[in-house]
């Protein structure tokens, strides 16, 4: 599977409810089998599967082996990168335009 | 092993459009570090000699200390990793292997620490660390600009 570079397949990977349940799962419990996190849904485990596969490959989710035993962690680099360049961007100016007002308001005292 | 199994383990995955080779640089120079990173990892980069984390500021305080286990540029870069404090704590030493691999025009960095206390402060900082370094490192090598990496930490 050629792995994502761009935004749009993190964003349509977050865009299902199951498989943020499963991020979810990780974030609880990092570094579980399938067999685990299969628990946490009402779903056939070949469902699950597929939707470890659209988060690997969205690079959401991250793989390391123990012995014969695919383990599933959380990888929230996408999410930060995302976070700087939707959130982080549009959130730095308020701030800014705060300190400003106050500035005025005390000035004004 | 029982011992080893209640340590926990972090994973993270970065694909950079670049070589592995300027990926090793960009995280065993401290030139190149010091701009996307803020800090410095100092060390002569040979197995078993020891490394330094560095505030790339006027203080150059060593954060955090450790030894190389394995150095083999531009695949696998192994170290230890503790506080200062802990230097003599071996039990507190956890450890961090760097794993580049050439995928078409990228490559993706693994970065791989173990052997962490579960609830400790380490553990803490380093699940909220290692993603915005990476983001940054992947930010610089492709754009030339870091992001914010410590933007709203001390």
């Amino acid at each position: 599977m050629r792995p994502a570079l761009d935004t749009d397949k993190v964003f349509k990977a977050l865009a299902d409810p199951s498989r943020r349940k499963l991020l979810d799962a990780l974030y609880a419990t990092d570094g579980q089998a399938l067999g685990a996190l299969c628990e946490h849904l009402d779903m056939t485990r070949q469902a699950v599967t597929q939707h470890l596969e659209v988060l690997e490959a969205a690079s959401l989710v991250s793989t390391s082996w123990r012995g014969r035993e695919k383990l599933h962690y959380l990888n929230p680099v996408p999410l930060y990168e995302i976070y700087e360049r939707w959130i982080a961007k549009f959130e730095r100016p308020r701030p800014r335009a705060l300190r400003e007002l106050k500035k005025r308001l005390e000035g004004g005292r | 092993m029982a011992k080893e199994k209640s340590k926990s383990r972090f994973v993270y995955v970065t694909y950079i459009r670049s070589t592995p080779e300027e990926v090793f640089q960009a995280i065993t120079e401290p030139e190149v570090a010091r701009q996307y990173w803020m800090h410095e990892n100092v060390s002569e980069w040979k197995p078993g000699s020891p490394w330094e984390y560095r505030a790339a500021d006027g203080s150059r305080a060593v954060r955090l200390l450790g030894e190389v286990l394995e150095h083999t540029p531009p695949r696998r870069l192994v170290i230890t990793w503790a506080f200062p404090s802990d230097r003599g704590n071996r039990a507190k030493h956890s450890r961090v292997a760097f794993d580049l691999e050439r995928i078409e025009d990228m490559v993706r960095l693994t970065v791989t620490h173990d052997d962490l206390e579960p609830g400790s402060e380490m553990e803490r900082g380093i699940a909220e660390g290692w993603p915005r370094v990476l983001a940054s490192l992947k930010s610089f090598l492709e754009t030339g600009r870091p992001l914010a990496t410590w933007a709203g930490k001390k």
